[in-house]
C-alpha cells in the first residue's frame, strides 16, 4: 500500500495526472470525515475535502517522502478545515438547534427514557449530538480529538500532522475529553 | 471523605491513551475501587471515548474524485504532448521527418532561382532553353530548373521541368514522363518520389 501511494506520487511528480485519480480514490474517504467531523457540515466537508486534494496535487513538489504521505494530506485537510472555521460567519440555523443546554437535555431526556445506550447509540438523535459536542469545541482540541478518534491516529502522527510536539498533542487530547465528558459524559 | 490523590484525573487520561506506567495503573485502579466520585468521572470519560469512535462514517459523494480531477489545474502542454507523444511514437516520427523535409524543401524552392540542366549530352543550351536538337537521342533523364526544354530530338528517359515550360515539337519523342512543375506542392511531391524512387533503389541494390 505504501509501496503502490509512494509509486503513484513519483508518477504524479513526473506530471501524470491521471496516476492521482488513484491517490484521490484511497484516501477520499479519510480525508472527507476528517472535514465533516471538523466542519459538521457535508456539503462544506465535500468542498473543503476536494480543496484539500487539489492544494496537496499543486504542492506535490513540496512533500517529503520521509513523511507518511496520509500525514501530510491530513495536514493540509486539518488546516483547510481550520481556516474554513475562522472564516465561516456563525451558523444560526446550527446554534438555535445546539447551543442552549435546553436541546441537549431534551434530547438527553428523550434518550435516557426510551432506549438502552447500545440502541441511543444507533440512532441519529445521538449522532448529532455527538457531533455538536466536538464541534463546540475550540480547533485546537477539536482537531486532535478528531483524527485520534475518527481517524484513528497515534499519538505520533497526531503530533506529526499537526506540527506540535507530542506532550502538546496528549494535553489537548486530555482537556479536549474533559470539554467532552461534560457534555456527553451524563447521556 | 477520602482524598483523591492531585493527579488522579492525569493518569485517568494516561490510561486512555495506553501511556500509563503499571504503577501508576495500579494507583488508579486501587483508587477507584475506593472512590464514587472518581470512578463515575472514569465511567464518563471512557463513556464519551466510546461515544465518538462509534459516530457513523460518512462517505463522500461519488463523484468526488471526478470533481477533485476536473479541479486540477491543467498539466502543462509540454507533459500532455510528451505522453501523447509516447503512446503514438510512429505518428511522432512520422510528423517529425515530414515536418524536417518540408522544411528544408520550402528553403531549396525559394533558394534555388538559378537555371540548371541535369545533364548536357547531346544538348543545345540558349540562354534558359534547353534544346533536344532533331536528330539527336539523349539517354537518361533531363531534369531543367528555372529554365524551359524544348524537345525535337528523342530522349530515352523522363523529362522534368521545374519553374519552366516544356516545348514538345511534332517529331519530338521521350520514352519516358513529361512533368512540369510549377508549384510549391509539386515540387514537394516530386522530391517526395524522388527520395522514394532513390530509397526503394537503395534497397534493391542491397
Amino acid at each position: 500500500m505504501e509501496q503502490l501511494v509512494k509509486n503513484r506520487i513519483k508518477a504524479i511528480k513526473k506530471g501524470d495526472q491521471n496516476a492521482y485519480a488513484e491517490i484521490v480514490e484511497i484516501y477520499k474517504n479519510k480525508v472527507y470525515q476528517l472535514c465533516y467531523r471538523m466542519l459538521g457540515n457535508r456539503h462544506e466537508a465535500e468542498d473543503v475535502a476536494q480543496e484539500a486534494f487539489i492544494r496537496a496535487y499543486i504542492n506535490i513538489h513540496t512533500y517529503n517522502p520521509d513523511m507518511k504521505f496520509s500525514s501530510w494530506l491530513y495536514r493540509i485537510a486539518t488546516n483547510l478545515s481550520i481556516d474554513r472555521i475562522r472564516k465561516k460567519k456563525p451558523d444560526f440555523y446550527l446554534d438555535a438547534e445546539v447551543s442552549g443546554t435546553d436541546g441537549l437535555t431534551m434530547y438527553s431526556q428523550l434518550a435516557s427514557t426510551e432506549a438502552s445506550p447500545e440502541d441511543t447509540l444507533e440512532s441519529l438523535e445521538l449522532q448529532e449530538i455527538v457531533q455538536k459536542a466536538i464541534l463546540k469545541l475550540p480547533e485546537k482540541y477539536r482537531s486532535v480529538i478528531v483524527l485520534k478518534y475518527i481517524e484513528e491516529l497515534s499519538l505520533q502522527e497526531i503530533s506529526e500532522i499537526l506540527d506540535l510536539p507530542v506532550g502538546t498533542v496528549k494535553t489537548r487530547l486530555h482537556r479536549g475529553r474533559e470539554a467532552l465528558r461534560k457534555q456527553l459524559g451524563h447521556l | 471523605m477520602m482524598k483523591c490523590p492531585s493527579n488522579i484525573i492525569e493518569l485517568m487520561h494516561n490510561y486512555l491513551d495506553e501511556e500509563i506506567s503499571p504503577q501508576d495503573e495500579l494507583i488508579l485502579r486501587d483508587h477507584l475501587h475506593e472512590c464514587a466520585k472518581c470512578s463515575q468521572h472514569f465511567n464518563d470519560l471512557k463513556k464519551t471515548v466510546a461515544f465518538i469512535q462509534h459516530s457513523s462514517h460518512l462517505v463522500p459523494s461519488d463523484d468526488f474524485t471526478a470533481k477533485v480531477m476536473a479541479r486540477l489545474p491543467k498539466e502543462k502542454k509540454t507533459i500532455r504532448l510528451g505522453r501523447w507523444l509516447k503512446k503514438h511514437p510512429m505518428i511522432t516520427a512520422a510528423s517529425l521527418f515530414f515536418a524536417l523535409m518540408m522544411g528544408s524543401l520550402l528553403t531549396t524552392w525559394n533558394g534555388e532561382q538559378q537555371f540548371s540542366v541535369s545533364t548536357k549530352e547531346n544538348l543545345i543550351i540558349k540562354g534558359n532553353t534547353v534544346i533536344v536538337p532533331k536528330g539527336e537521342v539523349v539517354n537518361g533523364d533531363i531534369v531543367v530548373r528555372n529554365g524551359s526544354i524544348q524537345i525535337e530530338g528523342k530522349v530515352n528517359g523522363d523529362v522534368t521541368v521545374i519553374h519552366g515550360e516544356k516545348h514538345l515539337a511534332s517529331a519530338g519523342q521521350v520514352t519516358g514522363e513529361i512533368e512540369e512543375i510549377n508549384e510549391v506542392f509539386g515540387w514537394i511531391w516530386y522530391n517526395i518520389k524522388d527520395m522514394m524512387k532513390d530509397t526503394l533503389e537503395t534497397f534493391d541494390r542491397e
